[in-house]
């Protein structure tokens, strides 16, 4: 019946797509895994991943992540302390104290942030950020990692103040009445009922936005240098595993060393967005239980 | 005693929800053309009995039968489900309409079972709409949507689209039970002059309404079925204790 | 108390001061600094000509185009693919660990670096696949990096249409796809429309995936196939503003100018076709 047949095929198609889903990131993994390991196969895993230099154009080339990693480190790190008390904080005032209207306007505002492209972002922090950290800190360069920490912190804050207002949201109304009940005021309650309480909401949303940190490639691309040393402070050029992966691979010859070194980072950048989403979404399913 | 004409036949049915279990060893015939109406406190089983004869409760993923349940002396598992479902209806409880119109509503059954000739369908929807006494109110308004109609009026339209697709039973789960008297008194009827054709099963909360419309009647406590007999002996003289305590409201 | 109701007041305010502050004033002013400093050199010739001189005088018409292109072919694959697999989820599944594991695997797929994807898309599409730097890898990575969003967007529609709907259906006599074509799909499409032009915004706006998989900075003409490469908004600010020197600021800016529009302009339609369709729930 040919009616039957054509429902077969679509609902084979349909159970297809859902195999596909775990197909993709099995064939990321896998394809990402080949070519790092053919970097393992002539220079040692150890090196790359201990190794202070990372000159990858030199005789002999150096593939040491060391400085990619703790330039990756120190602009998400410095993203992270900024972000969160005013992600948190915009949250707490968005969800908790601002009137509906105002709520409204504010929501639309940060959907609006979340709606930049990184690159311009970027770009604004070449043209003016820089610059303005250059005077105002009288530092040699504006491309440094500070200014790449604060447009990443900025990138980041509509994931954080999104999810920590679902989970102040989500807090049940039972321990709202209760702190009311017992004369608190709304304050009160919300330092420290409410705060706590979705506090592994929060937590699981500062996580997803390390991840975004972390990942991010055209703004630390553009504004934080060029510098693929280990910095002595934030306040001085470095590179990042992601712009190291984007600024280098169009000058690596398909095949070569440098090109599979690229790919290894690749790798170590995938298993670590992996590990903190899979903790970020383990910690937020727990939290809307 | 073995009916060879019983048109549905449970053999120690037995129904669970996850590990609980809601329907115990019901053994249960359903005569031919009759109104079989089925009562009992809330939990007794009775929806789940109901629904698990057209296999409804499969949609449900925590739901588990034993047992076999016959339907024209073929078990009815081995029947493909959207067959079994076109020869056996439902009627929820509460009118369940699809956001379109009063005609589309009743196309809907014909059109998943491959009737689409334009003039086959209009001539479904008259005869369906009258067989369910709904033809003579809403023959003029037909592209109406159907969820402007009144209560009583959508679940008559729910029995039209049940009827378009033909069956051969149509099972009832508290259909009156939104209902103001008037529109219950119409969708009584209706069941009565539907017997002719079809056989109906009545589940339902309300002891009078089994004894106006149905031929025999079940009782069912807490999983179940204490009594089976014809309606008059039911509430008037049943064998079971526990029956007579609740037609005559001691519990309920 | 009267301190109590103080602090109060005193955490509120600092609370308002703060995302005012910080939050408010640095997206205006963000916004406002590209459309201001962007908007003069925006005409009716930069957006339809082509560039000249090095980029540094004419239009960026190939590169709009390009970008359109480009969002054309990322919505052609992750749609149905995105479409079906949110269909199975929802319809199909049953309760086990392979469910769960399909679930894991998307929320996976949204957490990976758009950088990666561009590796990804580097070595599948261009090298294993021998497509080369192509509109078809460009636009394949594009979608798989867009797949979990619209099959999340997805899912919420499905979701969203009421159980009963189905049961009726079904006990109507309809099998399972029957059930979904006509009386689930066609009420989740508002949800499905909205959530894809979202993530077709997003996909706008990326330069990484296409870095090295369909971005090219000059070509002379537009592309003809999908074999052939082509200019990105995003991707053509990235260059004009790190690479090409004594690039005028006033282009640079119009660039941004014109992404920003393009991506805020799908943005609000989303918006727009939320609020329509709500409007318009006949349940």
């Amino acid at each position: 019946m040919h009616r039957k047949f054509s429902e077969f095929l679509i609902e084979g198609c349909i159970r297809l797509s859902g195999v596909l889903c775990i197909g993709f990131v099995v064939l990321i993994f896998l394809f990402l895994l080949k070519d790092a390991l053919s970097l393992f196969g002539v220079y040692s895993p150890a090196k790359f991943l201990f190794g202070t230099q990372w000159l990858p154009v030199s005789k002999p080339a150096q593939f040491g992540i060391i400085p990619l990693v703790v330039g990756s480190l120190y602009v998400t790190v410095g993203a992270i302390l900024i972000c969160v008390p005013i992600g948190v904080g915009a949250a707490m005032f968005i969800g908790e104290v601002a009137p509906q209207s105002l709520k409204n306007i504010l929501k639309s505002l940060v959907e609006i942030l979340a709606a930049i492209p990184s690159v311009v972002l970027g770009f604004i922090g070449i043209v003016w950020l820089g610059p303005f950290l250059k005077t105002t800190f009288h530092l040699g360069t504006g491309m440094c990692g500070l200014t790449g920490s604060l447009l990443l912190a900025f990138m980041a804050l509509p994931t954080i103040i999104s999810i920590s207002e679902d989970a102040l949201a989500g807090v049940p109304r039972a321990y709202r009445e209760a702190a009311f009940g017992l004369g608190a005021t709304r304050w009160q309650t919300l330092w420290r009922i409410l705060l706590p309480a979705a506090s592994s909401g929060i937590i699981a949303g500062v996580m997803l936005g390390i991840g975004r940190v972390i990942g991010e490639t055209m703004v630390v691309m553009m504004v934080t240098g060029n510098a693929p040393v280990i910095p002595s402070s934030i306040l001085e050029p470095l590179r990042t595993l992601t712009a190291t992966v984007a600024s280098e691979m169009g000058e690596a010859v398909s095949g070569s060393e440098h090109y599979f070194a690229l790919f290894a980072v690749g790798l170590i950048l995938f298993i670590i967005t992996f590990i903190i989403n899979l903790i970020a979404d383990m910690s937020l399913r727990k939290a809307r239980k | 005693m073995v009916n060879a004409t019983a048109i549905i036949k449970t053999e120690n049915l037995q129904c669970f929800y996850g590990s609980q279990r809601v329907l115990h060893g019901l053994n249960i015939e359903v005569v031919p053309n009759e109104i079989l109406g089925v009562i009992g406190p809330a939990n007794s089983g009775k929806t789940t009995f109901l629904r698990a004869l057209n296999r409804l409760n499969a949609l449900n993923p925590a739901y588990r039968q034993t047992g076999a349940i016959y339907f024209e002396d073929q078990e009815i598992r081995k029947i493909p489900d959207n067959l079994l479902r076109k020869k056996i209806g439902i009627i929820f409880a509460l009118p369940q309409v699809l956001p379109v119109s009063i005609y589309q509503n009743i196309a809907y059954g014909p059109k998943v079972h491959g009737i689409t000739n334009k003039a086959k369908v209009d001539q479904i929807v008259e005869e369906a709409l009258q067989k369910a006494y709904l033809w003579d109110e809403v023959k003029d308004r037909l592209d109406l949507q159907a969820n402007r109609l009144s209560g009583g009026q959508q679940q008559r339209l729910c029995i039209a689209r049940t009827l378009a697709v033909e069956p051969d039973v149509i099972l009832y789960d508290e259909p009156c039970s939104g209902l103001d008297p008037i529109s219950t008194a119409k969708v009584e009827d209706a069941m009565q002059k539907l017997k002719a054709h079809y056989t109906q099963i009545l589940v339902t909360n309300n002891t009078k309404q089994a004894a106006r419309v149905s031929d025999r009647t079940a009782f069912f406590l807490m999983g179940e079925l204490v009594e089976l007999t014809d309606t008059n002996t039911l509430f008037t003289t049943p064998k079971d204790s526990r029956t007579d305590d609740y037609v005559t409201g001691r519990f309920g | 108390m009267r301190s109590v109701q103080r602090q109060q007041k005193i955490a509120f305010t600092i609370l308002g001061l703060m995302t005012l502050l910080f939050v408010v004033v640095p997206i205006l002013l963000t916004v406002l600094y590209i459309i201001v400093n962007g908007g003069k050199a925006v005409t009716w010739e930069f957006l339809t000509q082509q560039p000249r001189n090095g980029m540094k005088e004419g239009g960026i018409l190939p590169a709009i185009v390009g970008t359109i292109i480009l969002i054309t072919g990322t919505m052609l694959f992750a749609l149905p693919l995105g479409i079906l697999s949110a269909v199975y989820l929802v319809e199909y599944a049953k309760d086990n660990f392979f469910t769960r594991l399909i679930k894991l695997s998307v929320v996976n797929l949204s957490g990976i670096p758009s950088i990666i994807y561009g590796l990804f898309g580097l070595t599948l599409f261009v090298g294993f696949c021998h497509f080369g730097c192509s509109i078809l890898s460009g636009t394949l990575t594009l979608a798989i990096m867009s797949l979990p969003v619209v099959i999340t967007a997805t899912k919420e529609a499905l979701e969203s249409v009421p159980q009963a709907f189905r049961e009726v259906s079904f006990s109507l006599g309809s099998t399972r796809w029957q059930t979904v074509r006509y009386c689930v799909l066609p009420y989740a499409i508002p949800g499905i429309l909205t959530g894809t032009v979202l993530s077709l915004s997003r996909a706008a706006g990326e330069t990484a995936p296409i870095l090295f998989t369909v971005a090219a900075f000059y070509l002379p003409r537009l592309p003809r196939s999908v074999y052939d490469q082509v200019m990105a908004l995003p991707y053509h600010l990235y260059v004009i503003s790190t690479q090409v020197p004594n690039m005028p600021l006033k282009l640079s800016f119009a660039t941004g100018f014109v992404l920003i529009a393009i991506v805020f302009l799908m943005n609000l339609t989303s918006v727009f076709l939320r609020i329509h369709y709500r409007k318009k729930k006949t349940w």
